[in-house]
């Protein structure tokens, strides 16, 4: 039956440029992919590990950039992919051993600054970044000779992406590891007592988050062929936290579906409001008022109440957990 | 025949600010010795603990374990060096099962708790050794419940659980009995008293009735010092213990 319902899903989204209804929406799925992996990404640290970060734009913003700048440079593309994800991991372990210093209200400004230091070099750093104009890439690759300059062949490119991206959570989520990072996140100091080198595994979780965001830079480098600023501004990381968050912070499909949420909201409200910010902060406050824990636990929530209700009465109360299993 | 102590202090000092919470506290515990630390608040009995686990850096003074010197010994690594204690509040994981909570405590000294691809539900080896810690304290029917439902008394026979799964060489217990009924401090007791010999124990106990058959020696701390050190008998006899116990 779970695996009836995820093949019809799978089909579903591959087949998606055939019933989107043109490439706009198309498009929109590509951006929502593309965000998804990013928002994964920092689930990774939000998420799992308790630490909430406000700096992983700039390393979307430094693996595009660098793909951008080998690429401009001459270089083919499997070059700058490889070599943008290198100095974006090299970026992250960086980043990781300066905000690692600090946990909580640290952490997040430790990274908001690293963030924003991204952000100046982008903009100010003119013979690197070519600052307030960005820089454009001539073409998209061409993997196994397959094009990806049509809507519906980056779509697919992307959906096998992110698909990897899914796929690695679900299994890191299940894995011992897994179960360490969590551990560290809820316990930190019963963590060190039972052996675990805390800051070794949140770091390594930071280098995972790094990775996926390197690779969300790229997909956003190949999709836009554009980069800018305004890739890696505070808004921009601001955005992909709030993803995480609304969707459900340490669910699987929590960023998932919070950044469908942000980029359909962007795209296709926008359409119809000017004032489209409102729109997505006033649903922003609803779920942070009635879903407190994200759109996932919280629609999950509600399922089985409405399911254990149908059932028996008096099993309503016994099953009602206040907190989600398997988180 | 001078075998080394498995857990000694020397010259252990720490301060917060301007209090000495540990004022050169000299200890030395034999192996497979059952140790009992008492005193009133505030002594400094759990900062001892917090020395010996790493949790905190003394300001000066050494912390040995079978001989071998581990004051600048990260803490982490001090659990794997064969150092397990239990908390005086409960520190364990509410949300997840008892067996997830166990499960947690045998990763902490198995390599596969790096391994990001492995299923841990698919682990049998470590899963049937968590199986087998919670049975050793009688709550092997209870292996699939979350830890937020259960009570209190079983929590503590958790905590001891997670301990001794580790296989430590020194078991430092902070106040296992607190806060517990008079059934419940029996079993403890029972699971505490059947421990095998080549564990060494030091038990931090405000409960003197349940704790004073269980040790041997008895160490007493005041304002982070140690004031009298001896057997059972001598320590309940000496003065000073009862000046500190009674305000005379």
């Amino acid at each position: 039956m779970k695996r009836l319902a995820l093949a019809a899903v799978l089909v579903g989204l591959a087949a998606l440029p055939l019933w989107a209804g043109g490439t706009f929406y198309i498009n929109i799925a590509s951006q929502i992919l593309l965000y998804a992996v990013l928002a994964l990404g920092i689930n990774v640290l939000v998420g799992y590990a308790g630490l909430v970060t406000l700096g992983h734009a700039g390393l979307l913003g430094i693996a595009a950039y660098s793909a951008a700048r080998l690429l401009t440079g001459g270089h083919g593309h499997a070059v700058a992919i490889a070599g943008a994800l290198a100095v974006t991991m090299l970026a992250a372990a960086l980043f990781a051993a300066l905000a690692l210093r600090g946990t909580g209200i640290g952490f997040v400004m430790i990274t908001l600054a690293i963030g924003q230091i991204v952000w100046g070099v982008a903009y100010r750093w003119i013979s690197i970044t070519n600052g307030d104009n960005g820089i454009s890439i001539g073409a998209r690759p061409s993997p196994l000779g397959l094009s990806l300059a049509s809507p519906a062949h980056f779509y697919w490119a992307t959906l096998v992406v992110f698909l990897a991206a899914v796929g690695s959570m679900a299994l890191l989520v299940a894995s011992p590891f897994g179960a360490s990072l969590r551990g560290t996140r809820d316990q930190p100091r019963r963590m060190v007592a039972l052996g675990y080198h805390v800051w070794m595994i949140r770091f390594l979780a930071f280098l995972l988050s790094g990775f996926w965001s390197g690779v969300a830079g790229l997909l956003f480098l190949y999709y836009n062929q554009f980069v800018s600023p305004q890739a890696v501004a505070l808004t921009a990381s601001a955005e992909a936290l709030l993803m995480v968050i609304s969707g459900g912070t340490g669910t699987l499909l929590g960023p998932v579906i919070g950044a469908a949420l942000v980029v359909a909201m962007k795209n296709v409200a926008s359409a119809y409001i000017e004032r489209w910010n409102f729109v997505l902060g006033a649903i922003f406050v609803a779920i942070v008022v009635f879903m407190p824990d994200g759109l996932v636990p919280g629609v999950a929530r509600l399922w089985r109440r409405a399911t254990a209700r149908r059932a028996t009465p008096s099993m309503a109360v016994a099953g009602a957990p206040g907190k989600e299993p398997g988180r | 025949m001078t075998a080394a102590p498995a857990l000694a202090v020397q010259r252990l000092t720490k301060s917060f600010g301007g209090l000495l919470v540990t004022a050169s506290v000299d200890l030395a515990v034999a192996p497979g010795e059952r140790r009992l630390i008492i005193g009133p608040n505030g002594a400094g009995k759990t900062t001892l603990f917090n020395l010996v686990t790493g949790e905190l850096r003394p300001d000066g003074g050494t912390v040995t374990l079978f001989g071998r010197d581990i004051t600048r010994t990260p803490g982490w690594h001090r659990a794997h060096l064969g150092i397990s204690r239990t908390y005086q509040i409960i520190t364990l994981f509410p949300r997840e099962t008892l067996l997830r909570n166990v499960t947690l405590s045998l990763l902490g000294r198995s390599r596969l708790r790096w391994n990001p691809i492995a299923r841990l539900e698919r682990q049998a080896a470590v899963l049937d050794r968590a199986r087998a810690a919670l049975a050793r304290v009688g709550l092997e029917h209870l292996a699939a419940r979350p830890l937020a439902q259960t009570s209190y008394g079983e929590r503590r026979r958790v905590e001891i659980a997670m301990a001794l799964a580790q296989e430590p060489h020194v078991l430092l217990l902070d106040e296992p009995f607190a806060g517990l009924s008079i059934e419940e401090r029996r079993d403890v007791l029972r699971l505490v008293t059947a421990i095998p010999r080549d564990v060494t124990i030091v038990m931090i106990e405000h409960d003197m009735d349940v704790a004073l058959d269980f040790a041997e020696r008895i160490t007493v701390l005041h304002f982070g010092q140690v004031v009298v050190e001896g057997t059972r008998s001598e320590v309940v006899a000496h003065p000073r213990t009862r000046e500190i116990y009674l305000g005379e």
